[in-house]
């Protein structure tokens, strides 16, 4: 009798969230389902055109480029300082986390604005790379750019899940191996890599997707004409008014993002990175 | 203290005699800390630039972009929206998003994990996917440049952080305590708030100060939902790189930066000052 009390009362109490969640993200997106499918009556000619278009198929394969290029950036990064993380002593390695947070607390458009600063035409950033010679890099309205802005603030996905996979490897095995005679470089292929590839899996996938929706950065610091699939979705909606057309192409967005998401849950990767550097500051002091 | 120094040391010594640090590695893990962090460190001493184009490092000193801020009515109007829908989608978000995870927390099965994940799902959403079908429907139901549209969108958005952060306060909860509440005569509620509130209260703040700085950082969605009647200070700074070419965001990135460390230190000294008691 209690029981079945204070269970219908938890379940009551879900009802607040799931009613501001019902009306701002459910309604609304079932909604643009509906009228992808549905303008003016039931139709599939919204999602047929995304293909054929010509348009939105060369948009999403350059959003898709654009993001394998942050996902290796990350990664190649990401690792070195994971591994760096689970090697330093307990007080340096709290100030290693800080570090990579401070991108989620730097407010959006303030990191932006530093970053269009900085690689503007004759900026810091080009006035380094002159300095060694190189002269005819852009930075500011290219794919250059719009990679290393969002690369930054996206690393912090890549090292988190990272750190929770190479932090778990017993050095030992690498002493081992060392001690049976392998080489550093043989001991790390063989014996830590395949040990961390769960973790790289996820954060590879969790930088990749998202990756995929980033808005502002790509229209502050990239060229329209070289628009990723945000800006193509935003463009349809607000300057078209094809409300139909938007639909469809924000919920293949969403369909692919949420199928990458969920690959990536496999691993043990999305939400618990993410609790990760919401409660760090409780977990890991 | 200082007895316990050298029996710490001890082992890292050692440590680093069998297995030390590579020292391109210690560059590498550098740089990559320098990059984390540059964009944050460039904003403070652009805000002091005396010349009117975006230039970095800056030549002159001055103080006429906190002037400029301070007397413009469209930024200091921005930063009071930005204010008050922060403030109350962050209590929305935390009022429903602690009762959400007190009851996930009583209850089990496969439903109650995937209306969690449910909930959570905001969080792995891309914001402009969101935006824009927030933006047609809001259109319809005339929400759009509304305090209460961005309340709302806003809070749906602060929800999954508060879950979060509760349902780990939650996790060291003994629900023991309840039933000896429970025994002692206390109704459900009374004991919600005298035992369960105090012992989970950190997490609620937590939760509450990410909800609050979600909303006052939100630029997508606050994006579409903008109104020349009411806009947020992110569309205010989106507008001055955009269209007007406004060095005064420098000052006003400098003031978001210093405001949101500030509050993200809060819960940090807290928990430092009961760990000391």
């Amino acid at each position: 009798m209690t029981t079945t009390r204070t269970s219908r009362a938890s379940w009551l109490l879900l009802v607040p969230a799931l009613g501001l969640l019902a009306v701002v993200l459910l309604t609304p997106l079932i909604q643009s389902f509906f009228r992808s499918i549905g303008t003016p009556e039931f139709t599939l000619e919204h999602y047929a055109s995304l293909f054929t278009d010509g348009v939105t198929m060369t948009v999403l394969g350059r959003t898709a480029l654009t993001a394998v290029i942050v996902t290796v950036v990350a990664f190649l990064l990401g690792y070195p300082y994971a591994y760096l993380m689970t090697r330093v002593g307990p007080r340096l390695r709290g100030v290693l986390l800080v570090i990579v947070l401070i991108p989620f607390w730097t407010s959006v458009m303030a990191r932006n604005y530093a970053w269009i600063v900085l690689l503007q035409r004759g900026g810091p950033v080009q006035s380094v790379f002159e300095f060694f010679g190189v002269t005819d890099v852009s930075f500011q309205g290219s794919v250059v750019g719009v990679t290393i802005a969002m690369s930054q603030v996206l690393l912090p996905f890549m090292v988190l899940p990272l750190f929770s996979s190479l932090g778990a490897i017993d050095r030992k095995l690498l002493l081992a191996a060392r001690g049976l005679g392998s080489s550093p470089l043989v001991a790390f292929w063989k014996v830590y890599w395949p040990l961390s590839r769960g973790g790289v899996v996820s954060g590879l996938i969790l930088v990749f997707t998202l990756s995929l929706g980033f808005y502002v950065t790509p229209a502050l610091l990239g060229s329209p004409q070289q628009s990723l699939i945000a800006q193509l979705l935003a463009q349809r909606t607000t300057q078209l008014l094809d409300f139909a057309g938007a639909g469809a192409l924000g919920i293949l967005v969403l369909v692919i993002t949420l199928a990458l998401v969920a690959w990536a849950n496999r691993f043990g990767g999305t939400i618990s990175a993410l609790g990760v550097a919401s409660t760090s500051q409780t977990k890991d002091q | 203290m200082t007895a316990t120094v050298p029996a710490a040391r001890r082992p890292r010594r050692r440590d680093r005699g069998v297995d030390p640090i590579p020292w391109w590695l210690v560059v590498v893990g550098t740089l990559v800390a320098l990059y984390f962090i540059l964009p944050t460190l460039i904003v403070i001493p652009l805000s002091f630039s005396s010349a009117s184009a975006f230039e970095f490092p800056p030549k002159d000193f001055s103080l006429r972009w906190y002037e400029n801020f301070f007397t413009d009515p469209i930024w200091l109007g921005s930063l009071g929206n930005s204010f008050l829908v922060a403030i109350l989608a962050a209590l929305i978000a935390t009022v429903v998003g602690t009762a959400a995870a007190v009851g996930l927390n009583r209850l089990t099965g496969r439903f109650a994990g995937f209306l969690r994940t449910l909930l959570m799902v905001s969080m792995v959403t891309p914001a402009i996917v969101v935006a824009v079908a927030v933006y047609i429907s809001f259109l319809q139901w005339h929400l759009v440049g509304t305090l209460q549209g961005y309340v709302l969108a806003h809070a749906a958005l602060g929800v999954p952080f508060v879950l979060v952060s509760v349902t780990t306060a939650l996790g060291g909860f003994d629900p023991k305590l309840l039933r000896a509440s429970a025994s002692l005569g206390a109704p459900p509620f009374r004991s919600f708030l005298r035992v369960t509130m105090p012992l989970i209260s950190r997490g609620v703040l937590t939760g509450a100060i990410f909800a609050f700085v979600t909303s006052f950082d939100e630029v997508v969605i606050a994006l579409f939902l903008r109104a020349p009647t009411f806009q947020t200070l992110p569309v205010q700074m989106y507008n001055s790189v955009t269209f007007e070419l406004d060095p005064t965001i420098s000052a006003s990135s400098s003031l978001v930066v210093v405001v949101v460390t500030v509050i993200f230190l809060v819960p940090l000294l807290i928990g430092s000052r009961k760990k000391t008691r």
